[in-house]
């Protein structure tokens, strides 16, 4: 058992939005809306470790991803990277930090910027930061591209000549111009199709295996997440409400919420079920329900599920499941 | 024509005949309204500002025996009150009135782009502020901030260009910093973000050569309105002052003479509708253009 | 006015549809020379990834080809009769009645200006010639029909006050007012969280099930196509290179590009990114760039001598599952 201290570690994350009020409102001196995205969320990722993190609209996986690399402030809440708070840090401290974690956003095509070559757009970033000079952003470039699979006559191209997966490459070899530590994936395979996402998640295993690096992982794909990931973490609501390793999450799923994504997915060597997993809409965020939040959708409540946030439930090393009902109940049918 | 692979042979050949022509004419016509635009704005420019080099005649030379001369060989838009060739006055007044279109648009742009762009990225008060400023610029009655700036300046043409450019700009202010509202959550620039880059370079190097697209076809359009404006100005008698030839001063020196002498008024405003036409041609071929790049 | 003939009597029978369009670099066809069928109470799942055509083979069947799109080639038979020819009134009345059609981003095909209930109401009126008292009433039952809590409450809400799922309802219960025989339904629930993809699916069979009426879906989610039709057709640059029943395609692919789709969706709890996926190598076709033969050459692993003259046509070797490959199996 290593003390090693973990690659990053966030405690307690919390962020709320306040929305806008009418003027009628303010005059009134009614308080604004309050939109929940974050409710306390704390994981960790270890070096060279992959951590999925599934969920569907409202769950809060893009704002964690937001509030890691500081384009959002959290509320509260404490963000560690080898130990070093970063939650607040600013000015140089804050450059310095953002080398270390890099984000590969959904959308390829608007990852890129439209009037700027592929080959400037790989090494500006490691121009700005001092890592190289200007005579070697040719190399440096030309490195890049043949890590992630691409010739390198593309350095003089524009983004527009480029295909959805292609501009994914190209935004991974940014990423990793800088020689970060940690990349974020926020949705990085969703808006690709299958043989290209198939490409781009087989690029990501290579790398990861290569270069040592920890990767989040955050998709509502279960079967992005369960290639990819080493452990998961399931969110609702802005609260995580099952995490464990990958595989024993998704065999063996101690939270109802879980359990519903996993028959949910349309798996394509299984039949689907007559009935829906689960009944009614997602709550909004601007009313989260009381107890345990996911009470309103759930087949197992009881009473005490309305009223109280149930506390961890240990299942085995490190799969931990937020449920009052489910950690003693056998999963419904087999997965 | 090349048949595209695997094609149905039974297809017949009109069908395909159809569907080439349907593009190549949207596409000659697009091509027609630039380019026709451009070859008016090139030929109004060379004439303009070729008739100084080729040195053919003064445009202020005054010929007291042949005022009010209708169009002849000799003159070919006629003379005026004091004897004067319109022809080449319209020529000269032609460089008076570019360089003003030129300058005062390019101006503004460059003003205004910078000022909404950064508007826009900062938002929150500084948006909040700057737009308000925007707001009250264009909303304020223009003759009356020309009449203030001309009680300083005293008449002529540098109270025009002060009073065009201290409007102008807004415009493109409130242009860029629309899309920049637009453009800023846009992953390219929330990376440029997270890469650790300073504001300056995000949204000088990033943000503002996406910007140009729509402001340089709205400076088409606004080309011509700064013209027009300039021509507003002297008709009103607030522009340039005599004996400099500009469009608008002459239509309205040619006012009262409307009757008998038609082509003193006529003829410049004239000069006036082409040079906007040209712009707008411009503006619409290369708005179309643009669009094509896009898909 | 030409009666197909057609000893299964099939609801929609296309034969060598081809749709061209033209720009700067020369004649495209997004659809070349598709054939399928439809039967009653039929699902028919379009498979295929972006750029395949899918899509406007979909509007094609409405002949609502976006322009500048055109129909160049092939027959739709509707009911026995070919749907390319009839006059625009007559088309009209059969979009929104016979064959109705939802789509993918629920939010953009409804208009906000407008209340939920009007647009429903609407097309009661127009469609189904209901007064409006009868259309408010049917309405409200239609939205309850389609799974909508508190139905005529919810009546009087904007789209842009209902979530996607709900939304994505309005669109069904709008699309089925008409008792239509065929609902067309292109990317129906890739906006849509898993979750309610899975409601909306179920509730999309529910309603094949009740009324008999036959679905055309296309999406690019091999698990929805997989677990919801009954018959697949799989696209690839405008072709149609595989088609049979779902569980023999899925389970028995024929082509090697539907084979290469299906091994390359990652599958839950199947080894770790240690085992790479069998990515399918190269880009996604673009019709500029099509070599002589089969469009998929550039990419497939069986790829040999005589697939440049290849012409793609779904063979007959099997009586209902035909491949456009004749090299492999």
């Amino acid at each position: 058992m290593s003390v090693e201290l973990p690659l990053l570690s966030v405690e307690g994350l919390s962020k709320t939005y306040a929305t806008g009020r009418s003027v009628i409102d303010q005059a009134l001196g009614r308080p604004a809306p309050r939109l929940t995205a974050l409710d306390g969320i704390s994981l960790e990722v270890s070096a060279n470790e992959v951590v999925g993190i599934v969920g569907e609209s409202g769950s809060g996986k893009t704002t964690i991803a937001r509030c890691l690399v500081r384009l959002d402030s959290p509320d509260a809440g404490t963000i560690r990277f080898l130990g070093e708070e970063i939650g607040a840090a600013h000015g140089a401290d804050l450059r310095r930090i953002r080398r270390e974690m890099q984000m590969i956003y959904q959308d390829p095509y608007g990852s890129l910027n439209p009037r700027m070559s592929v080959g400037r757009a790989i090494s500006e970033p490691a121009i700005v930061h001092g890592l190289i000079d200007r005579a070697e952003a040719d190399g440096l470039v030309r490195d890049l591209l043949d890590r992630v699979g691409l010739s390198p006559t593309v350095a003089e191209l524009r983004p527009r000549a480029l295909s959805g997966g292609q501009r994914q490459r190209v935004a991974i070899a940014r990423a990793l111009a800088l020689r970060p530590r940690l990349i974020i994936a926020d949705e990085a395979v969703s808006a690709l199709d299958v043989s290209i996402q198939a490409q781009i998640l087989n690029l990501f295993a290579e790398l990861i295996g290569k270069l040592g690096l920890s990767m989040i992982l955050i998709s509502h794909q279960l079967s992005v997440i369960s290639h990819l990931s080493d452990r998961v973490a399931v969110m609702y609501l802005g609260r995580i409400v099952e995490t464990g390793p990958t595989a024993e999450v998704f065999s063996n799923p101690r939270h109802p919420y879980t359990q519903a994504l996993l028959t949910a997915h349309p798996a394509v060597d299984a039949p689907r079920a007559r009935a829906p997993a689960l009944s009614g809409e997602i709550p909004s965020n601007y009313a989260i329900p009381a107890g345990c939040r996911f009470h309103t959708r759930c087949a197992h409540a009881v009473s005490a599920c309305r009223e109280i946030d149930p506390p961890a439930a240990a299942i085995s090393s490190g799969h931990r499941s937020w449920c009052h009902v489910l950690p003693e109940f056998r999963p419904a049918r087999p997965l | 024509m090349k048949l595209p692979r695997n094609a149905d042979p039974n297809i017949p050949e009109s069908a395909w005949r159809q569907l080439d022509g349907r593009i190549a004419t949207e596409r000659r016509w697009s091509a027609v309204t630039l380019w026709s635009g451009i070859f008016i704005v090139a030929a109004i420019a060379i004439a303009s500002f070729g008739v100084g080099l080729l040195g053919l005649g003064d445009a202020n030379a005054t010929d007291l025996f042949n005022t009010l001369t209708p169009p002849s060989w000799r003159h070919p838009f006629g003379t005026d009150d004091l004897g004067r060739d319109i022809f080449l006055r319209v020529l000269y007044a032609g460089q008076v009135d570019l360089v003003f279109g030129f300058v005062t648009t390019y101006l503004s742009l460059v003003l205004g782009l910078v000022v909404g762009a950064l508007s826009g990225y900062f938002g929150g008060w500084i948006d909040s502020l700057v737009m308000r400023i925007v707001d009250l610029v264009i909303s304020f009655p223009f003759i009356v901030l020309i009449l203030a700036i001309t009680a300083i300046t005293g008449p002529g043409l540098t109270g025009a260009y002060i009073g065009v450019l201290a409007v102008s700009w807004a415009l493109y202010a409130r242009l860029s910093r629309g899309e920049m509202l637009a453009m800023r959550n846009r992953p390219f620039i929330l990376a440029a973000e997270t890469m650790g880059f300073g504001t300056g370079r995000i949204v000088f190097v990033h943000a503002i050569p996406n910007l140009l697209r729509s402001n340089l076809v709205f400076s088409m359009s606004d080309m011509v309105l700064n013209i027009l404006t300039l021509a507003s100005l002297s008709y009103l008698g607030l522009g340039v002052s005599p004996p400099m030839a500009e469009w608008g001063e002459m239509v309205a020196q040619g006012q009262k003479n409307l009757f008998n002498a038609w082509w003193m008024s006529t003829l410049p405003g004239l000069a006036i509708v082409l040079t906007g036409i040209g712009f707008c041609l411009i503006g619409d071929g290369l708005a179309d253009r643009l669009d094509e790049g896009r898909r | 006015m030409t009666h197909v003939a057609d000893a299964h009597s099939s609801l929609l029978d296309v034969k060598d549809l081809t749709v061209g369009f033209a720009d700067a670099r020369g004649i495209f066809l997004p659809t070349n020379r598709v054939n399928f069928t439809v039967q009653r109470n039929q699902t028919l799942g379009v498979l295929g990834e972006s750029g395949c055509g899918k899509s406007v083979t979909l509007r094609s069947l409405m002949q609502l080809v976006p322009y500048p799109g055109e129909i160049i080639g092939g027959t739709i038979a509707w009911k026995g009769r070919d749907l390319r020819g009839r006059s625009a009134r007559e088309m009209s009345s059969i979009r929104g009645s016979e064959i109705s059609m939802i789509f993918q981003d629920p939010a953009s095909c409804l208009n906000p200006a407008f209340t939920v209930g009007n647009q429903i109401i609407e097309t009661l009126r127009v469609k189904a010639g209901l007064a409006a008292s009868a259309a408010r009433s049917r309405a409200a039952e239609l939205l309850d029909h389609v799974g909508i809590a508190s139905a005529k409450e919810r009546l009087t809400l904007y789209p842009h006050q209902l979530s996607g799922g709900m939304r994505q309802r309005v669109m069904i219960a709008m699309a089925i007012a008409t008792k239509p025989d065929l609902l067309l339904a292109d990317e129906p629930t890739t906006a849509l969280d898993v979750t309610i993809q899975d409601q909306i699916l179920t509730l999309l069979a529910n309603l094949k099930g009740e009324t008999g009426m036959s679905m055309v879906v296309v999406s690019h989610d091999v698990g929805v196509i997989a677990q919801n039709c009954d018959v697949i057709v799989v696209m690839y640059a405008g072709h149609v290179l595989e088609s049979g029943p779902a569980q023999a395609v899925v389970h028995a692919p024929r082509h090697p590009y539907t084979r290469a789709l299906l091994d390359a969706v990652p599958k839950l709890g199947r080894g770790g990114r240690r085992r790479p996926l069998a990515s399918i190598p190269g880009q996604p076709p673009s019709l500029a760039t099509l070599p002589a033969g089969c469009p998929f050459q550039p990419r497939c692993p069986h790829r040999r001598d005589g697939c440049e003259e290849v012409t793609p046509r779904l063979d007959k070797a099997l009586p209902d599952h035909g491949s456009a490959c004749p090299m492999v199996n």
